[in-house]
């Protein structure tokens, strides 16, 4: 489904991503783990095409199109979804009214009619009884006032809603308590089938519990220097990140 | 002969038409001595640094219009809230219009300031209200005392309210190749009276227009005034529009000023707080683009204790458009326990738009609480970037920023199709189709 290949990009004359491979297929859950600085978060950003970011050698690929022309909503009418660090807040804008405008928007890039209201009411209902959303917080300003644990639960509600065929969940679990972050992982397993795939950042393992990945691969320095399965963000966890940055530079 | 000799001499001439025996003619003659002396304002005032007249001063305005042809109902509908029903006091070319008018005198009177000047009927009013507090020395309020003879007339005894909303219109037509047009305006609500005022200035061709206008609001105890600028005109018009309010114990006036066209606007707003426990607000959503220009100046004089002002001004200035905001606010020694909140929000969306924003506060009381703020910002590339990611365009996306930047300012106006009107009005201003309902 996505393919990166050996993607360079700066930004204000800073290298950042050094030559990242790889490959995310249908059905599967990969995590991106590495120590604060690594590059995560800018891969995430250059995945969603944010044009800050300069791509200066490779590309990114998904179902087999380079994405490289691709404005940040294109990419998000394909079906690639980021589940933001930080989430913005945006006075003024309910909850409700956004996701009406960001799914209508999407139907219309696919040559669809807007989504009739009713329809939009139980999708919205459906979706935010699922993350254990109060119906109240629907009609406030988008993450105005919203808590950590709010912010971040809103984004999955968002990814619910939107259905992405590939989700990008960077750094979801940063300021959730155990509760949250239990629902928000049951959340994005609920989502998951064999036609999406789910890209999960973090920094700890402890996300990793509940949403259990496939790959696990460890960035360091803007390359991906170390790739294994599940059991290799418990040796993370345990050893910490610096024998990682050893081996990179033996 | 320059604009001001041509009003001067003029004056004459419009004195020979109206009742100089009325007490009105002493005003006039005083203001028109004021004028005389002052001059127009020019930007080596503080008040006028930011705004100049001199271009407008070169065209050579028509003083006196001729009548021009009826206008049909459904070639300037548009201009009307038509959704609803409405009283309208309506002026093509500053001349009553009693085909597009709806007037009354049942319980209230909703009619004209030419019939208040003259009729006997109304003299007690008159005497009591008339020019009693618009400066006496502001040139260009002096200007339009001198010549005040039409505009709108509107006056709501105790405890009633006008049925439905009242409307103000001023058509011009372009009948002249160019027209100052000076509009006068006189607003009384007893105790606990209510109502509800929208205002507007439309050109119909693109020939110049200066309309000069004054309001004074009065608002006894208890009295409830709500009303709307609508400024959405050509951008062949330009506005001045002075605006003095006078307050009573316990009485609420809001005032919101749409300013979205025009090519040269200023708007002083003047509220005095002769009582307790009253409110006045001051709401703003200003979207330009081309050369327009708006100045809008505020002036909450605090004047008794235990009173609240409230101001909130959003600007959104695109292309080579300018801005300002000066608000002033005045709280005497004996006016304790004030609380006086001002805010003004700015998003320049073009390198070359510009914003002047200046808060001016005089306190001389001791236990107030008086906070003001002022921002000019761009739009946040972090939150447009957000925005995009979910599937909405970048050009929806600063639409949808912009929309609800100005949102809250919108909250407060009461009546829905105004405000689905201004609603959409942001919307294409903006652009754009939101997609959800507004």
């Amino acid at each position: 489904m996505l393919k990166i290949n050996d993607l360079h990009a700066r930004v204000e004359d800073k290298d950042i991503l050094k030559g990242i491979n790889l490959e995310v297929n249908a059905g599967e859950v990969h995590a991106i783990m590495g120590p604060n600085g690594s590059g995560k978060s800018t891969l995430a950003s250059v995945i969603a095409g944010k044009e800050e970011f300069e791509v200066t050698q490779g590309n990114v690929v998904l179902d087999g199109e380079d994405l490289e022309d691709d404005a940040p909503e294109e990419r998000a009418h394909k079906g690639i979804f980021l589940s933001f660090q930080y989430p913005v807040e945006i006075p003024g804008v309910s909850v409700t009214n956004f996701m009406k405008t960001a799914i209508n928007e999407s139907r219309k890039a696919r040559g669809l009619e807007d989504m009739p209201a009713k329809e939009m009411l139980k999708l919205i209902r459906e979706k935010s009884e699922m993350l254990e959303i109060d119906r109240k917080f629907l009609s406030r300003s988008l993450n105005e006032g919203f808590s950590g644990g709010e912010k971040k639960r809103n984004e999955i509600f968002q990814m619910a809603m939107l259905e992405p065929r590939l989700a990008i969940l960077d750094e979801t679990d940063s300021g959730l308590d155990i509760d949250a972050l239990r629902i928000v992982a049951n959340g994005v397993n609920k989502l998951k089938s064999k036609d999406n795939a789910v890209v999960v950042i973090t920094h700890y393992q402890r996300l990793l519990e509940y949403i259990v990945p496939d790959f696990v691969h460890v960035l360091h320095n803007g390359k991906i220097v170390k790739s294994g399965g599940k059991e290799l963000a418990l040796e993370l966890e345990e050893k910490g990140y610096d024998w990682i940055k050893n081996e990179a530079v033996v | 002969m320059d604009l001001k000799d041509k009003l001067i001499s003029s004056f004459m001439a419009f004195e020979n038409n109206v009742d100089i025996d009325s007490p009105v003619h002493d005003q006039r003659s005083e203001a028109i001595k004021n004028f005389e002396e002052k001059g127009f304002p020019s930007k080596k005032e503080e008040a006028w640094k930011y705004t100049s007249l001199n271009s407008l001063q070169k065209i050579d305005f028509s003083i006196f219009p001729k009548e021009a042809d009826a206008l049909d109902y459904k070639d300037v509908k548009k201009y009307f809230i038509n959704e609803i029903d409405t009283y309208k006091i309506v002026f093509v070319d500053g001349i009553y219009s009693s085909f597009l008018s709806e007037t009354t005198h049942d319980g209230v009177d909703i009619c004209l300031m030419s019939s208040a000047l003259t009729k006997p009927m109304y003299k007690q009013v008159i005497d009591v209200y008339f020019n009693k507090i618009a400066s006496k020395d502001e040139s260009l309020t002096t200007l339009n005392t001198a010549f005040s003879r039409e505009g709108a007339y509107i006056y709501i005894p105790k405890s009633k309210m006008p049925k439905k909303p009242i409307e103000i219109v001023h058509f011009s037509t372009g009948n002249e190749a160019s027209l100052l047009l000076q509009p006068r305006n006189l607003i009384i609500a007893e105790e606990n009276a209510e109502l509800q005022v929208i205002e507007r200035h439309q050109s119909l061709t693109e020939n110049e227009v200066l309309t000069n206008s004054v309001t004074e609001i009065f608002a006894a105890k208890n009295a409830i005034v709500d009303y709307y600028k609508v400024q959405n005109d050509l951008s062949t018009a330009s506005l001045v529009d002075n605006t003095y309010v006078n307050q009573k114990d316990d009485s609420v006036v809001k005032v919101h000023t749409f300013s979205f066209g025009g090519k040269l606007t200023r708007n002083n707003l003047n509220f005095f707080q002769n009582g307790e426990h009253i409110d006045s607000i001051m709401k703003g959503v200003t979207i330009l683009g081309e050369k327009q220009h708006v100045d809008h100046h505020t002036l909450v004089h605090h004047i008794q204790p235990n009173c609240e002002s409230h101001q909130d001004y959003k600007g959104i200035y695109g292309e080579n458009s300018t801005g300002v905001f000066n608000g002033k606010i005045i709280v005497d020694k004996i006016a304790q326990k004030t609380n006086a909140f001002q805010q003004n929000n700015n998003i320049l969306v073009s390198d070359k738009a510009t914003i002047n924003t200046k808060p001016q506060l005089e306190i001389f009381a001791d236990d107030v609480k008086c906070s003001h703020g002022c921002t000019i910002g761009q739009l946040d590339d972090d939150a447009l970037f957000y925005l995009q990611t979910r599937g909405i365009p970048k050009k929806e996306a600063r639409a949808l920023m912009m929309y609800a930047f100005a949102n809250n300012v919108l909250e407060s106006v009461r009546i829905p199709e105004l405000k689905t009107r201004i609603n959409k009005l942001i919307a294409k201003k903006l652009g754009v189709n939101l997609g959800f309902d507004l």
